[in-house]
C-alpha cells in the first residue's frame, strides 16, 4: 500500500509539470488553434536564461522571475513579429503550425550556441536529495514544490481566466473572435497575452523540472511530448482537461514504471491515451465548438 | 453635420460588384430601415461601416469622423454596435457573461483594475446590464447557458449585448427573421423602445416588409448593390423599380 502511495506522489509530482506544459498548449491552441511546437524550446530557452543569471550571481527569485518575463516576451514577440504579417497574407493554421517548428528550431540552434550542449547541473533553492517522510512515503523537497507549484498555478489560472475583466475578454476572444470584435475587445492584446501567459508556463515548468534532471538544450523536449499528449487527452481547448491529463499520465507512468517495468513507462501512459481517444474523441474534457451556419 | 454620412461606396469581390455607388445619411435618433432581395448588397453594407470589409472607394463618416482603415474593434469603440443575421454570441458562457462582455469598451483602462473587479465601477456594470436584462425580460434567462436557450431568446440577447455598448448607433441585421410571429410583435416593439429610451439611431436590415415599413422613419431599397428607391416606407413600397424587384417584370 504505502508503495502505491509512493508511486503515486512521484507521478503527481512529474505529472504537475506536464500539467504546466499541457496549460500553456492548451491556453494558445483554445484561443488560436495553433499547435505551438515551439513551446518546449521556448520553455528552454527560458530555463538556459535563468541559468545565465544564475551564473551572473543574480538571486534565484530575480533570475526566475526574468526568465519567466523572458519567456513570455520571446512568445509575444514571436506572436506580433511572425504570426500576426503571416495572418495579414491569409496563412493558414497548418502554416502558422510550421511557424511554431521553425521558432522551435531555430531557439533549439541559439540554445546550443550559446549555453553549449554538455548537460549541466542547475542550481535550485529546492534540494532533490532533502526529503521528508509521511506515513512511510517519502517526498523530497523539489517534489513537493514541484507539487505546490503546479497547484498554486493552476488556482491563479483559474482565477484568472474565471473571475477577472482580462479572464472574460480571454473566454470570448477564443469562443468567437469576430463576434469579440464587435463588442469593441482589442483581440490582438487579448491572443498575445495568452501566448505571453502560455510561454510562462512553460519557462515554469522547465524551471522545475531543470533541477531534476541536467540541463542541456533538448532537456525540454520529453516533458514537451508528454504535456502535448496530455493536452489532446483533456480535449486540447479544456484548461481543466490539461491538469487532469497531465497528472493521469505522469500517475500511471509511474505505476507501469513502478509495478510492470521501467522499460513500460511511456508505453502505458500512451496506450491509455488510445483507449481514451478511441471512446472520447474530443477528449476528457473537450468540448466540441459547434457553430451555427 | 448627420450621425452617419456614406459617399459613393464601392466594394468588389472578384468581379462582382457587391456595392456601387452607394450614398446615405442617418440622423440620430432616426430608424432607417433597408431592404432588397437577398444578396442585394445589405449586409456587405452593414460590414464596410463595421469595419468588416474595407470598401474599394468611397468614404464612411460617423459624427464628422472617417472609419476608414478602422478594424472592427476600434469601429466599435467610436460608439457602433451591431448583431449579425445568424448569431454571433458566446455559446458556452451564460446571458450575463455575454452582456458583461458587451461592456468592455467602457471599462476604465487601468492596469491593476483589469485585473481585479473593483466594486464600484463593476456595480455600476452591472447595474446598466441589469437594467437591459430587465427591459427585455430576460430576467428567467440571465445565468443560462445561451446554448440552453431558445433562438427566440438567442436573437434578443444579442440585441441586448449590442446595447450593453450603449452606442449611438445600432446595426441590426434582420433581427426578427426566423422567429414566430408573437415574438416577431415583441422584437418590434423592443425596437422602438430602444430609441426612445437608449436615444440611439437605427440601422435595420429586414425582409418583413409589413414590420419594416411600420418601425422605419425612412425607408432605402437596394438591389444588385445599387440603391433603387428611398423615402418614406410608403413612397419606397410604391415605387416602380422596387415592385419590379420584388415581383418581377409583367
Amino acid at each position: 500500500m504505502s508503495q502505491f502511495a509512493q508511486y503515486l506522489v512521484s507521478g503527481l509530482s512529474t505529472g504537475s509539470i506536464y500539467a504546466l506544459v499541457a496549460l500553456g498548449l492548451a491556453l494558445v491552441y483554445r484561443s488560436t488553434r495553433v499547435l505551438n511546437f515551439a513551446h518546449g524550446d521556448v520553455a528552454t530557452a527560458g530555463t538556459f536564461f535563468a541559468f545565465i543569471l544564475l551564473g551572473l550571481k543574480l538571486p534565484f527569485v530575480l533570475s526566475f522571475a526574468l526568465a519567466l518575463v523572458f519567456g513570455a516576451g520571446l512568445a509575444m514577440a514571436f506572436y506580433f513579429a511572425v504570426l500576426i504579417p503571416a495572418q495579414r497574407r491569409e496563412a493558414t493554421q497548418l502554416s502558422q503550425i510550421i511557424l511554431t517548428l521553425g521558432l522551435g528550431l531555430i531557439l533549439q540552434g541559439l540554445v546550443s550556441y550559446f549555453g553549449g550542449t554538455e548537460p549541466q547541473a542547475f542550481p535550485f533553492p529546492l534540494s532533490d536529495t532533502k526529503v521528508y517522510t509521511f506515513g512511510g512515503v517519502i517526498i523530497s523537497q523539489l517534489s513537493l514544490g514541484t507539487i505546490g507549484i503546479g497547484l498554486l498555478t493552476s488556482v491563479l489560472l483559474y482565477l484568472l481566466v474565471q473571475k477577472t475583466r482580462i479572464g472574460l475578454a480571454m473566454r470570448g476572444t477564443s469562443e468567437n473572435l469576430p463576434a469579440a470584435q464587435t463588442l469593441g475587445i482589442p483581440t490582438r492584446q487579448i491572443l498575445a497575452l495568452s501566448w505571453g501567459l502560455a510561454s510562462l508556463l512553460g519557462v515554469l515548468a522547465g524551471l522545475f523540472l531543470a533541477p531534476a534532471l541536467l540541463l542541456d538544450p533538448f532537456f525540454m523536449m520529453e516533458p514537451f511530448l508528454k504535456g502535448f499528449a496530455a493536452a489532446i487527452l483533456g480535449g486540447l481547448n479544456s484548461l481543466p482537461g490539461a491538469i487532469v491529463g497531465g497528472l493521469i499520465i505522469g500517475v500511471s507512468e509511474s505505476l507501469a514504471g513502478g509495478y510492470i517495468s521501467m522499460a513500460f513507462k511511456n508505453t502505458l501512459a500512451f496506450l491509455i491515451i488510445i483507449v481514451v481517444l478511441l471512446v472520447r474523441p474530443e477528449g476528457l474534457l473537450g468540448k466540441e465548438f459547434k457553430e451555427r451556419v | 453635420m448627420a450621425l452617419l454620412e456614406i459617399e459613393q461606396l464601392n466594394i468588389s469581390f472578384g468581379g462582382i460588384q457587391a456595392l456601387q455607388g452607394v450614398d446615405l445619411k442617418l440622423e440620430s435618433e432616426e430608424i432607417l430601415t433597408v431592404i432588397g432581395p437577398n444578396g442585394s448588397g445589405k449586409t456587405t453594407l452593414f460590414n464596410c461601416i463595421s469595419g468588416v470589409y474595407q470598401p474599394d472607394d468611397g468614404q464612411v463618416h460617423f459624427e464628422g469622423e472617417s472609419l476608414d482603415g478602422l478594424s472592427p474593434d476600434s469601429v466599435a469603440k467610436k460608439g457602433i454596435a451591431r448583431t449579425f443575421q445568424n448569431l454571433r454570441l458566446f455559446l458556452h458562457m451564460s446571458v450575463l457573461d455575454n452582456l458583461l462582455l458587451g461592456r468592455h469598451i467602457h471599462f476604465k483602462k487601468k492596469p491593476l483594475q483589469a485585473f481585479f473587479r473593483i466594486r464600484p465601477e463593476e456595480l455600476r456594470h452591472r447595474k446598466i446590464v441589469e437594467e437591459i436584462i430587465e427591459f427585455l425580460d430576460l430576467q428567467a434567462w440571465r445565468q443560462a447557458r445561451i446554448s440552453d436557450c431558445p433562438y427566440g431568446i438567442q436573437k434578443r440577447c444579442e440585441i441586448a449585448r449590442a446595447l450593453a455598448m450603449e452606442p449611438r448607433l445600432l446595426l441590426l441585421d434582420e433581427p426578427i427573421a426566423g422567429l414566430t410571429s408573437e415574438e416577431k410583435e415583441e422584437t418590434a416593439y423592443h425596437i422602438t423602445e430602444i430609441r426612445g429610451r437608449y436615444k440611439t439611431a437605427i440601422l435595420l436590415v429586414e425582409h418583413d416588409l409589413k414590420i419594416a415599413s411600420r418601425l422605419a422613419d425612412r425607408m432605402i431599397a437596394f438591389e444588385l448593390g445599387q440603391i433603387i428607391a428611398r423615402g418614406t416606407p410608403e413612397e419606397v413600397q410604391r415605387a416602380p423599380a422596387v415592385i419590379q424587384a420584388y415581383m418581377g417584370d409583367e
